[in-house]
């Protein structure tokens, strides 16, 4: 299993791995927002939490499709799946690569996007704390949708429409908590829903996926 | 260990190809499978292989005892040879990925990236996976496109090690591989159409002569 999460990084790394893609998005997102709404920061600082989750999302959904179509093309999910491994494990390895490519680096420069949007000092902890927790969900949660649609040619169009609503309960609790962070309020009830739906999703949607996956290769 | 295929019947999109195929292959023995195309070779190994569950019959192995080689060779186009061979031999838990590269005379080519390899260089390196899989019965689609004359000669003498090791293979090829192994035909096992319904002595009036 370590092997194949050291191969899913490698292959990220090297070229045409995508793994800037949702960095470079995320970044652009954070740059544009304040070019568009105006250099007014008592509205940045208001839209601020909200802006940097929905960037760490998209940035999310920008590689998913690339989670098991390209081990479908080229023949490796058949192997995976005769291989000795669990289904499950390799789903659940595949989510955990694309995290550690996707929503960590996103959670890692989240504080200094942060600056260009003004956020509230208060607010830092929370936004890298939220990320943090809520982040791993995106992928696991993409990965699912990614398992749905693993033997469609072009299906990125109907990942992204199967996967949108599941992300929002995450998107939900995630800017709330950065947001009642940076008012100086409690945060303990939308972080404790956030880190409530990461636990679940984590823990049985790779059955779910290991399930799609099977019924897919048919 | 015992492959035994009892009456089996496969299906590809929903409609059953083959039906009451059975054959048995022990230990050291190997069998080819013949058949026009869209008989239904590949959705046979594919069921054999535990990638897609039999319409009707049984496998007597669990597919943990089988290594399945298909037309893809599932490499990574960024990775080297020597990184492709070594991730699979990770993943069955085995070594001896140099020996698998000497055997199918890939240990010059062990730097480069799987992207710049031709296709019969690619086809090798698939195949070597079997090598590092360490297991008992290959089952194996078409291993011989794009191999040149003498790869598929390499390939032949890796096949009948394996077989001299106490293994077995299930393969599906045109191509004379030099192996001892017995044929099937697969014509007669043809699923009737819809149409055709009637008793097995219908089916065999109609379609005994064509695949004869």
């Amino acid at each position: 299993m370590i092997a194949l999460l050291i191969r899913d990084m490698r292959l990220a790394m090297r070229a045409g791995g995508g793994f800037g893609l949702g960095l470079a998005f995320f970044l652009l997102v954070a740059v544009l927002v304040p070019l568009g709404v105006g250099p007014n920061s008592t509205v940045l600082a208001l839209i601020a939490p909200g802006i940097l989750w929905v960037g760490a999302l998209l940035a999310c959904l920008l590689s998913l499709d690339r989670v098991f179509a390209l081990d479908f093309e080229d023949g490796s999910l058949d192997l995976l799946v005769t291989a000795p491994i669990p289904l499950e494990g390799v789903v659940a390895i595949k989510a955990l690569a694309h995290w550690t490519v996707t929503g960590l680096p996103l959670t890692l420069v989240a504080p200094v996007l942060g600056v260009l949007l003004n956020l509230p000092a208060e607010g830092y902890v929370w936004l890298v704390v939220s990320l943090a927790v809520g982040t791993p969900a995106l992928s696991v949660i993409g990965a699912f949708g990614a398992a749905l649609t693993v033997g469609l040619k072009r299906g990125g169009l109907l990942l992204s429409l199967l996967v949108l609503p599941l992300y929002v309960p995450t998107l939900i609790f995630g800017a709330e908590v950065v947001k009642r962070g940076a008012e100086g309020m409690a945060t303990g009830t939308p972080l404790a829903l956030l880190a409530g739906i990461t636990a679940g999703a984590a823990a049985l949607l790779p059955f779910a996926s290991a399930a799609a996956i099977r019924i897919n290769l048919r | 260990m015992d492959l035994r295929v009892d009456q089996l019947a496969v299906a590809r999109g929903g409609v059953t190809v083959l039906e009451g195929v059975s054959f048995a292959l022990a230990a050291g023995q190997g069998l080819v499978l013949r058949g026009p195309n869209g008989i239904g070779k590949t959705t046979l190994l594919r069921t054999v292989a535990g990638l897609q569950p039999a319409a009707a019959g049984a496998v007597s192995v669990s597919p943990d005892a089988i290594a399945y080689a298909a037309h893809a060779d599932g490499l990574k186009a960024t990775l080297t040879v020597a990184e492709n061979l070594t991730f699979w031999a990770d993943v069955y838990g085995t070594r001896g990925v140099a020996d698998a590269l000497a055997r199918m005379n890939l240990t010059e080519l062990c730097d480069r990236q799987a992207a710049n390899l031709s296709a019969g260089q690619k086809r090798r390196l698939g195949l070597a996976r079997l090598l590092v899989a360490g297991r008992p019965i290959w089952v194996l689609d078409e291993p011989t496109v794009s191999l040149d004359r003498a790869s598929v000669q390499l390939f032949g003498d890796v096949v009948r090690g394996h077989l001299g090791a106490g293994g077995s293979v299930l393969i599906a090829t045109h191509i004379d591989l030099g192996l001892e192994a017995e044929v099937l035909e697969l014509g007669p096992f043809k699923a009737r159409g819809p149409r055709e319904g009637g008793t097995s002595g219908a089916f065999d009036a109609a379609f005994g002569g064509d695949f004869a």
